[in-house]
C-alpha cells in the first residue's frame, strides 16, 4: 500500500561484501578506540573517597540551624511539613520550660522532628517555607543503607552541632 | 414600619429590613463585597465598632438626602438607609484605608504565627494576608506582657490581643456580674479579670471561640498540633447545659480539641459549655455527623484531596 505521509524510508538490505565478512577489519578498529582510551585523562572519580564539589545550589541532607547564640532555631510551626510534596516531615511540639531558654529559641521546640530520607525528594519546599530560617538542604548526599529504619533521621543526626565559637565564650 | 430599604452596595441592589447594618446587609449579598469584621460578632450585643476594618464608603446616604457621608463609616454599626449606594472593595479609598487599619492593628501584634496555636484560622492573619502591607514601619519596641492563666483551662497573651472586645462581651452576656474588663486606657489598655480572679463560669471557654486571634487560647490544645494537619468533624452529644453541637478535631483516632461550630464569617453557631470543650476528648462521648466543610481555600483543607472542592480556577463545564 502506498504510504499516505510519504515519510516512510525504505530499508535495502545489501549482502555483505568480502571485507565485511572477513569482521577482522571491524574488530580491529574497534580495539584501537579501546587501547585510545587507555592514554586519555579518566573523567570518573573513585567515588567515596574522592568527592566532586557540589554546585552552588545542590540540596543534599536537610540540618536544623542554630543561631548565633546555638539556640535551636525550629519552633515546630509545621509550616516543612505542609509544604512537604513527599509528607517526608514529621514532627512534635513541646513548649519550652523556664531554664532552658539557652536551648531554645522560641517558647515551643521541636521535641521530635523526623524525616523521611527514603520519601524525602530533596525538592528544597521545607527551606522555602521555613519562617524561622531553621532547615537548610546544604549537607551531604543521603547515604546508602541496608536497613530501611536508618532512613529516618530524627534530631540528633538532622541538628547542626553547636558553633565552637559558643563553647569557647 | 414594613417596607424595605433598598440599598447598592458594591452596584448589587439588594432590599433589606430597616434597622439592618450595612455589614449584615452585604453579609447578605455574600462574596467577595462582604467588609472584614474583626471586632463584631452577630451573636454579641453591642459588639463591633473597635477594629475599624470593615470600613466602607457611602457614596449616598439615601434617597432623600443623597449627600454623601463625610467620611468612611464602621459598617458594623451603621444602619442602612432607603436608597444608601455604598462602595466596599470598588473604592480604592475603602482599600487603602483598610490597609492602614491592619498596619496599625499589627503594631503591638507580635509576629509569632510559627508559635502562635491560632495560626491557620487566625482572622488577623487572613486580614494582613490580604489587605495588609508587606512591611511594617514600625520602628519602637512591641509592648509585651507576662502570659497569664485565666482560670486553668485558658490563657491570656495579652502581647497578640488587638482589644477587639468580644471576649468581654461575652462574659457579659455569660454572666450576670462582671468578670473580666479592659483595664487602663489607650496604648496601655489590656484585657484582665478583676484582681486576677479566675474566669470560673461554665461557658468561660466561649471566649476562645470569640477571640479572633491567638490571645485567649486553650490550655489543653496548647502546642499540642498544627490546626492544618488536624481533622475537623461536626458531632454532637446530649448536654443539659449547652446546645452540644460541636466541631471535633481529630487528629489520627484522637480528639486533641473541641471547638463551637464556626459558620464562613468565623462566628460560632451555639455557645457550648466547658465540659463539652474540655472534658470530653473521647469519640465515645460523641455522635459524630459528618466532615466539617472548609473553605478550600484556608490552609485546613491543605493536602486533604478526599474534600473533593474543585478549586475556583477550574471550569465547573469541564468536570
Amino acid at each position: 500500500m502506498e504510504s499516505l505521509s510519504n515519510r516512510k524510508k525504505v530499508l535495502e538490505q545489501k549482502p555483505m561484501t568480502f571485507m565485511e565478512r572477513m569482521y577482522l577489519p571491524a574488530i580491529f578498529q574497534g580495539l584501537s578506540i579501546t587501547i585510545k582510551h587507555f592514554f586519555r585523562k579518566k573523567p570518573t572519580i573513585q567515588y567515596p573517597e574522592q568527592k566532586r564539589e557540589f554546585s552552588q545550589n545542590f540540596r543534599g541532607i536537610h540540618s536544623l540551624k542554630r543561631d548565633e547564640d546555638g539556640r535551636e532555631r525550629c519552633t515546630a510551626c509545621g509550616l516543612c511539613a505542609l509544604s512537604c510534596p513527599a509528607e517526608a516531615i514529621t514532627m512534635t511540639a513541646a513548649e519550652r520550660k523556664p531554664g532552658e531558654e539557652g536551648l531554645y529559641r522560641e517558647e515551643k521546640y521541636a521535641a521530635v522532628y523526623e524525616i523521611n530520607m527514603l520519601r524525602c525528594i530533596f525538592c528544597g519546599f521545607c527551606e522555602e517555607a521555613c519562617p524561622k530560617e531553621a532547615i537548610y538542604l546544604d549537607g551531604d548526599i543521603a547515604p546508602a543503607n541496608f536497613e530501611r529504619d536508618t532512613f529516618i533521621y530524627g534530631k540528633d543526626r538532622l541538628l547542626e552541632p553547636i558553633h565552637n565559637k559558643v563553647q569557647n565564650s | 414600619m414594613s417596607e424595605k430599604f433598598k440599598v447598592t452596595i458594591d452596584n448589587i441592589v439588594i432590599e433589606v429590613d430597616p434597622g439592618t447594618t450595612i455589614l449584615n446587609a452585604a453579609r447578605m449579598i455574600g462574596g467577595d463585597i462582604v467588609p472584614p469584621a474583626m471586632c463584631y460578632y452577630t451573636k454579641l450585643q453591642g459588639s463591633g465598632g473597635k477594629c475599624r476594618t470593615c470600613l466602607v464608603k457611602v457614596s449616598q446616604g439615601s434617597e432623600k438626602d443623597p449627600r454623601p457621608m463625610p467620611k468612611l463609616v464602621a459598617s458594623c454599626r451603621t444602619t442602612v438607609m432607603d436608597g444608601m449606594v455604598v462602595q466596599n472593595i470598588t473604592s480604592p479609598e475603602v482599600i487603602e484605608a483598610r490597609k492602614g487599619v491592619v498596619e496599625i492593628l499589627l503594631i503591638n501584634h507580635p509576629l509569632d504565627c510559627p508559635v502562635c496555636d491560632q495560626a491557620g484560622e487566625c482572622h488577623l492573619q487572613d486580614l494582613s494576608f490580604e489587605h495588609g502591607a508587606e512591611q511594617t514601619r514600625y520602628e519602637f519596641k512591641r509592648r509585651t506582657f507576662e502570659r497569664i492563666d485565666i482560670g486553668d483551662k485558658i490563657q491570656l497573651h495579652m502581647n497578640r490581643c488587638i482589644l477587639c472586645y468580644r471576649c468581654v462581651f461575652t462574659a457579659d452576656q455569660i454572666t450576670n456580674e462582671r468578670v473580666h474588663g479592659v483595664l487602663n486606657r489607650g496604648d496601655a489598655s489590656e484585657i484582665s479579670t478583676y484582681i486576677t480572679k479566675a474566669v470560673d463560669n461554665d461557658f468561660s471557654g466561649n471566649m476562645i471561640d470569640v477571640c479572633p486571634v491567638g490571645a485567649l487560647t486553650d490550655k489543653t490544645f496548647r502546642f499540642k498540633n498544627r490546626v492544618w494537619f488536624t481533622k475537623p468533624v461536626d458531632a454532637h452529644c446530649e448536654c443539659d447545659k449547652c446546645s452540644g453541637k460541636v466541631t471535633l478535631w481529630y487528629k489520627g483516632e484522637d480528639v486533641i480539641r473541641v471547638t463551637g461550630r464556626k459558620d464562613q464569617y468565623g462566628e460560632v453557631q451555639d455557645f457550648i459549655c466547658n465540659t463539652c470543650r474540655f472534658d470530653k476528648k473521647k469519640t465515645s462521648d460523641w455522635t459524630i455527623e459528618k466532615p466539617t466543610e472548609i473553605d478550600p481555600r484556608s490552609v485546613i483543607s491543605a493536602n486533604h484531596y478526599e474534600m473533593e472542592h474543585m478549586l475556583p480556577v477550574i471550569d465547573k463545564k469541564i468536570m
